[in-house]
């Protein structure tokens, strides 16, 4: 780890975050807040088939409504588009790339798609007009199941590519099959992982204005400002360099704002038609329809072990559903993943296959944890199937697996830096008391009581802070992984941070602050983070797979370590002495040995912009900036436990602990931390027991409200028990990220306790969602 | 989340309701708006007129009479739920008003227009109809009192007439010797009951002698456990009594519990509201 000079006094420090003074009071700049003169109102329609084709599109009424402005078909405005909406990751060669245009042209191929525009005066004339649009669909056969889609004969969703196989995704090492040969113990268990629907509290919303020689300003409610305004210049074919998109205030996103979605490449389309702005907010039904969703995968995870409990191989396969089209990083979910499982575990043989499917259905792409959940749930449910099998304790079997050593290079080729896995666990277990639990679960076990309890464990570890770029080349994702950060100082010694991270809830106005004002020794309230607007913010690559510190954070330091450098060569000038004389601590550079030789970083910030007195050849101002490109992923870790209460005669389960030890590397803010291991984990619990973005086969949407969609509330959970280890990881900050690990861990901890509660009556499994009808049935399976 | 147009009026009185519902074609009266807005945002209902009758403050109110509690149809959850008359004579009701939704929608929520409303997954027509309530119609005729169990005829239908208030509801004051219970599944708090049990017990030298019990959630209205009912009469135990609790329903399948699951429940539920009913 590289040391650095100043004195930190906020890095690890729980300030108050600077962004709650504007969100508690209402005074924020969420897009549906922003108004322009004379800005129109965009209202999709949309299919209500899964499959069907559009035979005629008539227009004629809704025109003559009150209040429209114009209404088009997906024909009328094909040849404003250059391109489709872009896929960044064709994961293979031989991908199938279903061309995407913002409206469907001629066939709907999810339910949702859209296929004409309204615009009107206001939003409420928009929707009541956008019931006029008649079209006349024929509708097709169509799947939802991923499984069915790729049997003989099923309705295909794109019949020019004659088959619904996206690609095939390989990763070996070492020799799988061998070792599964000379194994005393195989376990295989296969499990389905439904769609999730990512719950952003602001839904999607643009307001897209064009000037009259093609200059876009587009607000979107987006975690991807500079991904999207290229991804523009490809559909509509107005060059980047003149195109502005902000990012304001973003009200969540979990992933489901990493895209580039139809509305925004609409909303340029239209208001460079119109010549009036075009603004568009998504209703939640819409958002349930037309944003990505996340999971919906079968596994079928295999490890092979010794009799002694050494698990020698992990094999997994995997179908995973792209849904009807390749959005921004579809196919690449699943690899977000792939070198992961074999958890925080030393399996030498390695095999990993996903087949990407399209089905009639709203396409997946990143939903928190990306990939991660989905290895994390299958290999933490197999390692308690494969403790039952050698009858062993799972704690035990988790422990003798353990990576002991760091850096790590796992089978599958990466290479941990950083971590300590049993130290989590033995946290974890301290305060957990197993002991208690499994004494009371005895005596309810001998009372035969209706409510029973169980306690389940998830050790977890995770690749995020995505990524090295020459890394995402090999993989075949189209752009790089670095970020830039820009740090300036103002003439009077405020200083400004320009960042390529986009935040939407993560807290980077006040952890930035933070980062900074220890490097420069300032006051964080003397910090102004600056970005989400690719007018200020030039450069960067957004925030998404927890890459945001472990990325632009560490731009941060670099930048800072060149103002500091800059600021002590005029310092050095003015007090006449060389560069190695001069300490710099909190915030002062004094000569060794005279203290009382000194000059203020702000001092030096002043004399860097009036240029009275600079070395020769030195240029004015004090601002520096660097772009980051990380040599290896971030790797967090963790052990998670769960305990549950199960009403044996109604299936309802009950959280009553739930109990989290995160490495998530040297702390910047503990309560942010905090509140994103909080919030990850209720997703993780969410899928564990309430949230399943339903179809029925054909690809009807069956959830397409929050009264049937269950997103738990404070009500169905219990306050969490975190705490946190350290290890350093390989970076000038000791950083790891944190965004996503509770969604990451919390799913198989949940559904291992509810199994555990269970175990005597011989339940070994419950599909997830564990509604109280599918744990019901798993014990009148075993009963019968 | 944009309603379809709608007009709208402001009832300044319950007669002017009555008027106003005599004036206007399709029109609907707005209370609490906690279960008609929704419906409307989502344009799965689209009345052409709304009649407020959130502005009539002489329809809340919650008092004694000789034998019954009278409560106001426009009062709301919250104060159903702090109600010091019911919680000393008909603990049940305050207790099922407490259980609606969550806090927002008990502060704006009626109880006449949870129980106008005829939705068979609600918790106060359950409650209601085992107490055997009345519910009383204002209409241009004057008032009438329907009995619990012919208020409610389909779902979200109701025998109110379409100029005719729901006015007041009348609960029996329970006396020492009978227990009550309502015992509600729900996926989240806030969620409809899966289903739920109601039950309304007459004990006698530490048995239950009478048992009038009402399930939501197991059809098209809220509906009497008969079977369950009768085989108490005739002195049949809890076990043997609630097992019967699913007969003669034709309980939906939707999202959170297929029917049969429902009608296992239903039995479950029944059993735990008799037993917590003999005791409470």
């Amino acid at each position: 780890m590289a040391v650095t000079e100043t004195t930190g006094t906020f890095m690890g420090t729980s300030v108050r975050r600077k962004e709650d003074a504007g969100l508690l009071r209402g005074r924020t700049t969420f897009v549906d807040n922003l108004t322009l003169p004379a800005t129109v109102f965009m209202a999709v329609v949309r299919s209500p088939y899964p499959h069907a084709r559009i035979t005629s599109v008539n227009l004629d009424a809704v025109r003559a409504a009150e209040g429209v402005v114009a209404a088009f078909s997906g024909a009328d405005l094909a040849q404003d588009w250059t391109g489709g909406l872009p896929c960044a990751w064709p994961v293979t060669e031989d991908i199938k790339m279903p061309t995407h245009y913002p409206l469907a042209v001629d066939e709907a191929r999810f339910q949702g798609d859209g296929v004409a525009v309204v615009v009107a005066e206001s939003r409420a004339l928009a929707k009541d007009a956008a019931e006029l649009v008649e079209v006349d669909y024929e509708p097709l056969g169509s799947t939802a199941d991923v499984e069915k889609a790729l049997e003989d004969g099923a309705p295909l969703v794109h019949d020019d590519l004659g088959t619904n196989e996206c690609y095939v995704w390989k990763l070996d090492s070492g020799d799988v099959q061998a070792a599964i040969d000379a194994a005393d113990v195989v376990v295989t268990r296969r499990y389905f992982q439904p769609r999730l629907i990512p719950n952003a509290i602001e839904p999607r919303g643009v307001l897209a204005q064009v000037g009259p020689t093609d200059e876009v300003t587009l607000w979107s409610a987006t975690q991807v400002p500079h991904i999207l305004r290229f991804a523009l210049q490809l559909v509509i074919g107005i060059p980047e360099s003149k195109i502005r998109v902000i990012a304001p205030d973003v009200g969540g996103g979990f992933g489901s704002k990493l895209n580039v979605y139809a509305e925004e490449a609409l909303a340029v389309t239209l208001a460079r038609r119109l010549g009036r702005p075009v603004k568009w907010t998504e209703e939640r039904t819409e958002n349930y329809q037309a944003t990505i969703h996340g999971r919906d995968v079968v596994h079928e995870l295999t490890f092979a072990a010794t009799s002694d409990g050494t698990i020698t191989a992990v094999k997994s396969i995997a179908k995973c559903a792209m849904g009807a089209y390749l959005q921004l990083v579809t196919p690449g979910i699943p690899l977000l993943g792939a070198w992961i499982y074999s958890g925080p575990y030393d399996i030498p043989n390695y095999s990993v296959t996903f087949t990407g499917v399209f089905t009639h259905t709203t396409p997946t792409d990143a939903y928190r944890g990306a990939g991660r959940p989905e290895a994390t749930y299958v290999i933490e449910r197999t390692m308690d199937a494969l403790a039952r099998e050698l009858g062993v304790d799972p704690i035990e079997l988790r422990r003798k697996n353990f990576v002991k050593e760091f850096p790590h290079t796992m089978a599958s080729g990466l290479t941990i830096d950083a971590g300590d896995y049993d130290a989590c666990l033995e946290r974890l277990l301290e305060l957990l008391d197993v002991d208690a639990i499994k004494a009371d679960q005895a005596s309810r076990r001998a009372g035969g009581d209706a409510k029973q309890i169980g306690v389940g464990f998830s050790t977890y570890n995770e690749m995020c802070g995505l990524a090295p770029s020459r890394i995402l080349g090999a993989i075949r994702y189209a752009v790089g992984g670095w970020d830039a950060a820009t740090i300036r100082f103002q003439p009077l010694g405020s200083v400004q941070v320009v960042t390529g991270t986009s935040p939407h809830g993560q807290s980077h106005e006040t952890t930035w602050a933070q980062i900074v004002a220890d490097q420069l020794g300032v006051s964080v309230d003397e910090v102004e983070v600056l970005h989400g607007d690719t007018a200020v913010s030039q450069q960067g690559m957004d925030t998404y797979g927890s890459r945001s510190l472990t990325v632009g954070g560490i731009a941060l330091y670099h930048a800072s370590q060149k103002i500091v450098g800059k600021a002590r060569a005029i310092v050095a000038h003015q007090l006449e002495v060389s560069e190695d004389d001069l300490e710099f601590e909190n915030g002062a550079f004094a000569v060794k040995g005279s203290p009382d030789r000194s000059m203020d970083i702000k001092a030096a910030a002043f004399q860097a912009h009036a240029a009275h007195n600079l070395p020769d050849g030195m240029e004015p101002g004090l601002e520096e900036t660097a772009v980051f490109d990380p040599p290896n992923f971030s790797w967090p870790s963790g052990a998670h436990a769960a305990v549950v209460e199960v009403d044996t005669e109604t299936g309802d389960t009950r959280l009553v602990r739930y109990v989290a030890v995160d490495d998530v590397g040297t702390p910047v803010n503990p309560q942010i931390i905090d509140g994103q291991v909080h919030g990850g984990i209720t997703q993780g619990i969410a899928a564990a027991l309430y949230e399943e973005g339903a179809y029925d086969e054909e690809g009807n949407l069956l959830t397409t409200t929050m009264t049937t969609y269950l997103v738990p509330s404070a009500a169905e959970l219990p306050s969490y028990e975190t705490d946190r280890i350290e290890t350093v990881a390989d970076n000038p900050l000791g950083v790891k990220g944190v965004g996503e690990t509770g969604t990451i861990a919390a799913a198989p901890a949940v559904v291992n306790a509810i199994v555990d509660a269970l175990s005597h009556l011989g339940v070994t499994d419950v599909p997830i969602p564990a509604t109280p009808e599918r744990v019901w049935r798993a014990i009148e399976e075993v009963r019968s | 989340m944009i309603p379809a147009a709608f007009d709208y009026e402001v009832a300044e009185s319950t007669d002017h309701a009555i008027a106003l519902l005599g004036a206007r074609e399709d029109a609907k009266l707005l209370a609490g708006g906690h279960s008609l807005l929704p419906a409307m945002k989502l344009r799965l209902s689209r009345p052409a007129c709304l009649i407020d009758v959130g502005r009539i403050t002489d329809l809340s109110y919650v008092l004694e009479e000789a034998d019954s509690i009278a409560i106001g149809a426009l009062t709301r959850h919250k104060d159903v739920t702090a109600a010091a008359l019911l919680r000393e004579h008909c603990p049940i009701v305050s207790h099922a008003a407490g259980q609606v939704g969550d806090p927002q929608v008990r502060h704006r929520g009626t109880i006449g227009g949870s129980l106008a409303h005829g939705d068979p997954a609600s918790d106060l027509p359950a409650v209601i109809l085992a107490l055997h309530g009345e519910l009383v119609a204002r209409g241009p005729a004057g008032d009438r009192a329907i009995p619990a169990r012919e208020f409610f005829t389909g779902v979200f239908q109701t025998a109110l007439a379409p100029e005719e208030v729901l006015v007041e509801i009348r609960v029996p004051k329970l006396g020492p010797s009978t227990g009550w219970s309502y015992t509600k599944m729900s996926r989240r708090a806030q969620d409809w009951a899966t289903v739920a049990v109601a039950a309304v017990v007459e004990r006698s030298n530490g048995s239950i002698e009478r048992a009038s019990v009402a399930l939501a959630n197991m059809g098209a209205t809220p509906i009497q456990a008969t079977a369950t009912e009768k085989a108490i009469a005739e002195g049949g135990s809890i076990d043997d009594a609630s097992a019967l609790a699913a007969e003669g329903t034709e309980p939906p399948s939707d999202h959170a519990a297929s029917a049969d699951f429902r009608a296992h429940l239903a039995r479950v539920l029944t059993k735990r509201a008799l037993e917590e009913a003999a005791t409470r």
